[in-house]
């Protein structure tokens, strides 16, 4: 969905950058999940190839989408489950109003649900009158501080204690200055209860659905998405059309990978398996593809929708971890957000491919072997051709291309930039250089390597 | 065997001194080195920003250069890993090819082609080693923290060679430093504020030199470093492993 935008990554990250503190316990909190993920991966000998097990399944799926999209549909109508197809997040969002509004439900609950998020789900229904809680404690924090999660695992990581304390004391009206997470936790707990003991309409995401079986399996620690769906009249799953798996044995790889690589525990506290309505009960799937099926149409991008939602490629991305989620100005952050989002919307997302210095950390992380940095480099040169990087930063180019495709000329450039350094160090060395805002510049030697090698190597016998 | 030496444009201009410890390391291992005194630069610039299309230029000048030794090998892991990954040519293919082949980082041509067991060094120093991404994860130098694979390491197996010097353990082992080409003025705060926690990471753990096989690492945590008045001082790992005893 296209919103306004006024900052790109790199301003956005700099203002976030100012809080130095905050950054560094931001920076210090993914790094210990990532240090936690490390241990479980190398606790369990046969880790790589279970990621490799992983990403070849999901080769398949995306290979073979259509079949295995049919064969759940048909197993999921088998099992008494209605089924919708939206093909864009209005679709989505108009299919699950009209869930509602035919059995008069005005309050729903809802666990967490990356794809509601891409879709603004929320806005949408509470325009016309529908009041959505989010389950998910970090959501749920988010949502009454009116901001998207920042993470898609961690909705809230970027947010001190004492901030949820003073959310908590305006919405939930617990005692000013209370920051103990254990005592704001069960104040919330208390509150989603009544949540879930009087809504109607429960809506979670899902994690896995199985092609084979037509169930499917949604991953939570809260068990959030248990108490919204089992006390429902009407339940509903949204799922992108990217999260089959062929078969329900092939679980035993994703489970086992999920949990470790988001947040390195062995496995998720719930991992829900959802077949069959209850008796005197309605469940709805909504299959989406909002872009999907473009993506699965470049070649270089494809892979991204084997994506998993784990979030570990966040956690260890030293860029994500210095300027927070939120400087990514889309639902999903981080390196995996940074090759998607431009394929919802290239000119909006021009900068997030950028926001990179292809480290490669976030490719070795992910669960099922996404090539993400190698991706960030081929959206660069998408972005550039289809015109949306900055005039000025295509004439630097040109130049610096121009320069250094002659021997020539790239002397005489590089004696003027060493004269520069050594002789006028203001005329480099300003404010306009962002390079020397917080660096100095290398001093100049007197003379180039290739200067000093004519001179002295070439007179050798 | 025919060496072509390759020194990087910024190596060039900034690091001689590198590039001579390069050249004499290479020397001083037997085989025949050559500079070929038209290069200029791998492209990665240009590419790494989006313009790869511009960086036919130096493709084939890269070719032109160097198409004619048994072996290419540069200071500098991220060129020598552009090189093998993005070395392509409309004019002669077939040559990029091979080039992509036989284009070496330093460190790796020292322990893989050389195989180099003893060497004759000097370097009385608190040494913290910089793992390149490019070189960690590109051209695989060391095993990478991220994976459940067997630990190994080419810089440190010649660090290690090296008499007096002693290494530090870090606390993050293999993090970047945020240099990331035209990401470190692009994204100036965040480049920055990698680089100065790398530089915290080896000062604390007491540090006198960072040394690494990426000159472009190195000259961005040198101006972080010398900003802030720091006595820790950057040193390309050429010129330890050729410091005299």
């Amino acid at each position: 969905m296209s919103q306004t935008k006024t900052k790109d990554h790199a301003a956005l990250a700099g203002a976030f950058i100012k809080d130095e503190e905050r950054v560094d316990w931001h920076d210090g909190a993914l790094w210990y999940i990532r240090e936690k993920r490390d241990i479980a991966a190398k606790q369990i000998p046969e880790w790589e190839q279970l990621r490799e097990a992983a990403s070849m399944i999901k080769s398949n799926v995306i290979s073979n989408l259509h079949e295995y999209l049919l064969q759940f549909e048909a197993n999921l109508k088998k099992n008494g489950v209605t089924v919708h197809w939206a093909d864009s997040a209005e679709e989505h969002n108009e299919i699950v109003y009209s869930i509602l509004k035919a059995k008069e439900i005005n309050q729903m609950v809802k666990s967490k649900s990356m794809l509601t998020e891409e879709c603004h789900l929320n806005e949408y229904l509470e325009e016309r009158g529908i009041e959505v809680i989010n389950s998910d404690l970090g959501e749920y924090i988010q949502q009454i501080d009116n901001e998207p999660p920042s993470h898609i695992v961690l909705p809230c990581i970027h947010k001190r204690k004492e901030e949820i304390g003073e959310l908590f004391h305006e919405h939930l009206g617990t005692e000013k200055g209370l920051s103990d997470p254990t005592l704001l936790t069960r104040v919330a707990r208390k509150h989603l209860r009544n949540i879930f003991l009087t809504r109607r309409g429960a809506l979670t995401g899902v994690n896995f659905a199985v092609a084979e079986t037509g169930e499917y399996v949604v991953c939570t620690n809260e068990g959030n998405a248990d108490m919204g769906a089992h006390l429902s009249e009407v339940q509903i799953a949204s799922m992108g059309l990217e999260k089959i798996i062929p078969q329900k044995k092939h679980l035993g790889i994703f489970l086992r990978l999920l949990a470790r690589s988001a947040t390195g525990q062995p496995i998720t506290i719930y991992s829900s398996h959802y077949k069959k309505p209850r008796k005197g009960q309605e469940m709805h799937l909504i299959l989406v593809d909002a872009g999907r099926t473009r993506q699965l149409g470049r070649k270089d991008f494809r892979d991204s929708l084997k994506c998993i939602k784990c979030g570990s490629c966040m956690n260890t991305c030293p860029v994500y971890r210095k300027s927070g989620g939120l400087s990514y100005h889309n639902t999903i952050s981080g390196p995996i957000g940074a090759i998607l989002a431009p394929n919802l919307d290239m000119k909006r997302h021009a900068d997030l491919p950028f926001a990179s210095t292809l480290c490669g950390s976030c490719s070795n992380v992910c669960p099922v072997k996404i090539n993400i940095h190698e991706q960030l480099y081929k959206w660069r040169q998408v972005i550039v051709k289809e015109g949306y990087a900055a005039n000025t930063k295509a004439l630097g180019m040109k130049t610096m291309a121009w320069t250094l495709s002659s021997p020539g000329k790239f002397t005489k450039a590089g004696r003027a930039g060493r004269w520069f350094l050594q002789n006028v160090p203001f005329v480099v060395n300003n404010k306009f250089n962002p390079w020397y805002k917080q660096r100095d510049m290398p001093e100049g030697p007197k003379e180039s390597f290739a200067e000093w090698f004519i001179k002295n190597e070439n007179k050798k016998p | 065997m025919n060496v072509g030496l390759f020194i990087p444009c910024y190596v060039n201009q900034f690091y001689p001194n590198a590039a001579k410890a390069t050249l004499q390391l290479l020397q001083k291992s037997g085989v025949n080195v050559i500079y070929p005194v038209n290069q200029t630069c791998c492209g990665q610039p240009m590419a790494n920003s989006g313009f790869e299309h511009l960086s036919k230029g130096c493709n084939d000048l890269f070719i032109e250069n160097f198409s004619a030794f048994d072996y290419i090998v540069g200071p500098s892991a991220s060129c020598i890993l552009h090189i093998k990954d993005h070395l392509h040519s409309d004019k002669d293919e077939q040559q990029a090819a091979i080039i992509r082949t036989k284009v070496y980082e330093l460190v790796e041509f020292l322990t893989d082609v050389i195989k180099i067991e003893k060497l004759d060094a000097f370097f009385p120093h608190k040494v913290g080693l910089h793992h390149s991404c490019h070189g960690l994860r590109g051209l695989y130098l060391s095993q990478m923290s991220e994976l459940n694979a067997p630990p190994f390491s080419k810089p440190q197996y010649l660090l290690n060679m090296v008499k007096g010097l002693e290494q530090i353990k870090l606390d993050r082992l293999d993090e970047c430093c945020g240099f990331g080409g035209t990401f470190c003025v692009a994204e100036e705060a965040v480049s920055v504020k990698m680089g100065k926690d790398r530089v915290t990471d080896h000062s604390k753990n007491g540090a006198e030199y960072i040394t690494s096989s990426d000159l472009s690492c190195l000259m961005h945590l040198e101006g972080i470093l010398h900003r802030n008045k720091s006595k820790v001082k950057v040193i390309h790992i050429a010129e330890i492993l050729n410091a005299a005893t």
